[in-house]
């Protein structure tokens, strides 16, 4: 039997990640509900900004937060110089070939980062504080991320809810047309949705990277992990991510320590998929 | 005889001797280039079965897998052979297929969606290959037990020529259900599903019945080329044969070279395979990743550009050459 | 203000306009009335740039609109209130009409139109925080017809407003649209109600399967026997 000690300590990890996995869903959504594509290599972009962070802090010495800005900035130029190469020219293409198109950039990342950077994993050591919790051992870097990653969801919250160019994110990603008739230039919102998404991939980066080790297929990890998050939740809802976020990393980080990390990963997406058919639409299905 | 049936003839004639014509040290390289197309493009068209009716599925490395992984562990540890095992593989993946299929279309899980579920579906197959290392190997893969010599009960062979005309074989049995399913009900019947899925139910086509059949068709047809691709390279690894990498270049093959027509996976898996090696040769040992590299590059360049695959630009062009004769 | 000259347009392989002509002079109601399928809808979206047209001229107060993308005509002062109303359903009231006044120029003058728009339509300022989705049929027409007025429109283009709206909402709609005129809009108004919209415009035009069958003023069309032929068509 399982030290529910255990247990525990694997429910609040899985507390945790939910959070960083959260912000990825999240970005991962925006640009789905609102440009209609699934970005396939959205997690290898997280990837190259993770890179970013290890040269930045770890190699050059600088401190965390220019890391973690530094992320940001790359993140978003990244989400930018997607959509204006790769997204924009097949706008209009059969869904097929929109897949591909992320999926060949997924090649791209996966291949050009092995490249420059070989396969070594790495990572960037923080000298943090360990922190005890009822006799449970927390990572402070995963207590950090996890409350920054819950910060800028916040904002992202008020972003699209408070600010005009966020309602119209909303609207765009509700009557892409209507949207067209007040005057707004689809582009220039899908540009900007590209930007925000990309810079939830960067601050998404700067809070893995202080707590898994990067290497070039860190996106085979936790990519297909994302698409789940963001099916199970209904592809474009946004709460519906949030909230399927929680639950995939409880079931991965309590089915890992019953079983072993691999199957954790593997009774996650079986639940994945046994969801999808008790409710297709997405746990939190929009409308009937 | 029409100019492309001669065309055709010839081409069938060059490839049946092909491994009989004088090379040198060449020979031995281009037999096992010829044997990867013809098995790629058999499971590019199995894949295009159900691509051309608007199921994209970016999972069928998980179809691959079980077929190579059923035959090979079956013959490793209990001494099946592998034309057994074959069918066990089939009859699993069968069952696999109906499994994932049947809510799909019960449940309307179209597009994006069905992209996505058949992607995760093709990672819980790797995933769990490699959480039973055990006695799968894990990401280490799993040799094909060696029978001592050729053997055709074990499907095995020391000279490639064997195996090359089995590919050939494979190949033409692959176009020819190609063939069949095309001027089949079924085709129609797909694509009036593809095109209204409602309107089709209305008119009494049985929607499920038939993307559950197309689902699993293409699916066995998949497994059936893992076998042959594990019987023929001797080894299987989770990450060749199973997951969103090797289900990715499946895709990019057939749509480069053109989802709707019978030769067009066989083009684009031929292009895509010669393109990968041309690389591989060109950069060798040196500049790790920089192939692969372009290989996306280029991919993504193909797609952008090329939207119709190459087959289908190629059609364009010509039609656009014979001034149509269509009623405004 | 609107010339349409010879005008084709249509969807892929179709065609469902073919060589219209028509024109609304400033100040001006126009109906576009005719059965299903007539293309009336299709007329809009090119003349709102949804569409562009595969031949012929469009011009808005001398300005070439034809084939020019949707926010730059909204922008030249067409708005275009939808078939089917498409307002934002999991925004609120307000923020709806906010997206109307999405452009610049718009957005210098959003509180005198949003005073504008709420003494139009009272309901909309006391379901101001609303979920529209959550509006009823004549309310969110009311809505979209509000949000095209936040742009700061001269011409409007209606439609089908009364689609779906129970014969006392129309009634009440159609004088809410006979106000909206009063203010100086011009309205361009697609219907299938013909007798309703008749007494409401000055001309009207007659569109049946992409061509323009008749056209003239309101109360001389009224008399003629397409006023049936078209209520058969419905």
């Amino acid at each position: 039997m399982i030290d529910p000690l255990f247990l525990a300590e694997a429910a609040l990890n899985g507390l945790l990640l939910g959070g960083v996995l959260a912000l990825l869903a999240l970005g991962l959504n925006l640009i789905f509900g609102v440009i209609d594509i699934v970005w396939i290599a959205y997690v290898d972009l997280v990837m190259i900004c993770m890179y970013a962070v290890y040269f930045i802090v770890q190699v050059y010495g600088w401190p965390i937060w220019v890391g973690g800005l530094a992320s940001v900035a790359l993140g978003a130029v990244l989400g930018l110089g997607v959509h204006l190469l790769i997204i924009s020219p097949i706008l209009t293409s059969a869904p097929v070939n929109q897949l591909l198109a992320t999926g060949g950039l997924l090649f791209f990342l996966q291949s050009f980062a092995t490249f420059l950077w070989t396969t070594d994993h790495r990572s960037v050591r923080l000298t943090l504080p360990r922190l005890e919790l009822f006799d449970m051992p927390i990572s402070v870097a995963r207590l950090v991320a996890f409350t920054l990653s819950i910060l800028v969801m916040l904002g992202l919250y008020l972003f699209l809810t408070r600010t005009y160019i966020g309602t119209a994110i909303r609207a765009v990603s509700q009557d892409r047309e209507a949207m067209a008739l007040m005057g707004a230039n689809p582009q220039r919102v899908y540009l900007v949705t590209s930007a925000v998404g990309g810079a939830m991939a960067g601050v998404a980066a700067a809070l893995l990277i202080i707590q898994y080790a990067v290497h070039p297929f860190f996106g085979a990890a936790f990519g297909p992990i994302t698409f789940m998050i963001c099916v199970l939740g209904g592809l474009g809802n946004m709460v519906g991510a949030f909230v399927a976020s929680f639950i995939m990393s409880e079931v991965i980080a309590v089915s890992g320590v019953i079983w072993s990390t691999e199957m954790g990963y593997v009774i996650a997406f079986v639940v994945f998929i046994v969801m999808i058919f008790v409710r297709p639409g997405g746990i939190l299905a929009k409308r009937g | 005889m029409t100019g492309t049936r001669a065309l055709g003839l010839l081409v069938l004639a060059v490839l049946a001797v092909a491994p009989f014509i004088p090379m040198g040290v060449m020979r031995e390289y281009t037999i096992h280039v010829l044997v990867q197309i013809f098995i790629w493009s058999f499971i590019g068209g199995a894949w295009s079965l159900m691509g051309r009716f608007g199921l994209t599925s970016l999972g069928h490395g998980a179809f691959l897998g079980l077929g190579a992984y059923t035959t090979t562990l079956l013959w490793n540890f209990f001494g099946l052979t592998p034309w057994l095992g074959a069918v066990v593989a089939v009859a699993l993946t069968a069952v696999f297929a109906v499994i994932v299929a049947y809510p799909c279309s019960r449940f309307q899980v179209l597009g994006h969606y069905f992209a996505l579920v058949t992607l995760a579906v093709g990672e819980v197959v790797r995933l769990l290959i490699i959480a039973e290392r055990d006695w799968t190997g894990g990401s280490l893969g799993v040799t094909v037990k060696p029978a001592g010599g050729d053997s055709l009960l074990a499907l095995q062979f020391a000279d490639k020529r064997v195996f090359y005309y089995g590919a050939l074989a494979l190949w033409l049995v692959g176009l020819h259900v190609w063939w069949r399913v095309d001027r089949s009900m079924a085709r129609s019947a797909m694509e009036a599903i593809g095109e209204d899925e409602t309107a089709a139910a209305s008119v009494g086509i049985h929607v499920t019945r038939f993307k559950v059949g197309i689902t699993v068709l293409s699916a066995v047809l998949t497994a059936i080329g893992g076998v042959a691709y594990a019987q023929y390279i001797s080894y299987v690894n989770p990450d060749t044969l199973a997951g969103i990498g090797v289900s990715l270049r499946i895709v990019f093959a057939v749509v480069l070279g053109g989802m709707y027509s019978m030769l067009g996976p066989s083009v684009g898996t031929a292009l895509t395979i010669a393109l990968s090696e041309y690389l591989r040769v060109l950069f060798g040992v040196k500049f790790i990743g920089m192939a692969e590299t372009i290989y996306g590059l280029l991919l993504i360049l193909f797609i952008i550009f090329l939207p119709a695959g190459i087959y289908g630009t190629v059609r364009q062009f010509l039609r656009r050459r014979r001034p149509a004769a269509v009623a405004a | 203000m609107l010339e349409i000259t010879n005008v084709t347009a249509g969807y892929g392989a179709f065609t469902a306009l073919w060589d219209v002509s028509l024109r609304v002079d400033a100040g001006e109601a126009v109906a576009v009335v005719g059965p299903n399928g007539a293309g009336k809808t299709t007329l809009m979206r090119v003349i709102s740039g949804l569409i562009a047209p595969r031949a012929g001229a469009l011009t808005f107060e001398g300005y070439p609109i034809g084939g020019r993308p949707a926010y730059e005509i909204v922008g030249r002062g067409i708005a275009h209130v939808p078939e089917g109303r498409r307002i934002f359903p999991g925004l609120s009231v307000a923020d709806n009409l906010k997206m109307g006044a999405f452009l610049p120029a718009a957005r210098r003058t959003f509180a005198e139109s949003l005073t504008r728009v709420y003494a139009l339509f009272p309901v909309l300022a006391e379901r101001q925080k609303q979920r529209a989705g959550s509006l009823s049929g004549g309310e969110q027409q009311m809505l979209a017809i509000g949000r095209a007025l936040m742009s700061g429109p001269r011409l409007i283009l209606l439609d089908e407003p009364s689609m779906g709206l129970a014969p006392v909402m129309v009634l009440r709609l159609f004088d809410l649209i006979r106000r909206v005129r009063q203010e100086g809009y011009t309205i361009l108004v697609v219907e299938q109600n013909v007798r309703q919209v008749l007494k409401l415009v000055d001309r009207a035009y007659l569109l049946e399967v992409g061509r323009v069958k008749m056209e003239g003023r309101a109360e001389a069309l009224a008399d003629q026997d397409f006023v049936r032929k078209a209520y058969v068509g419905l």
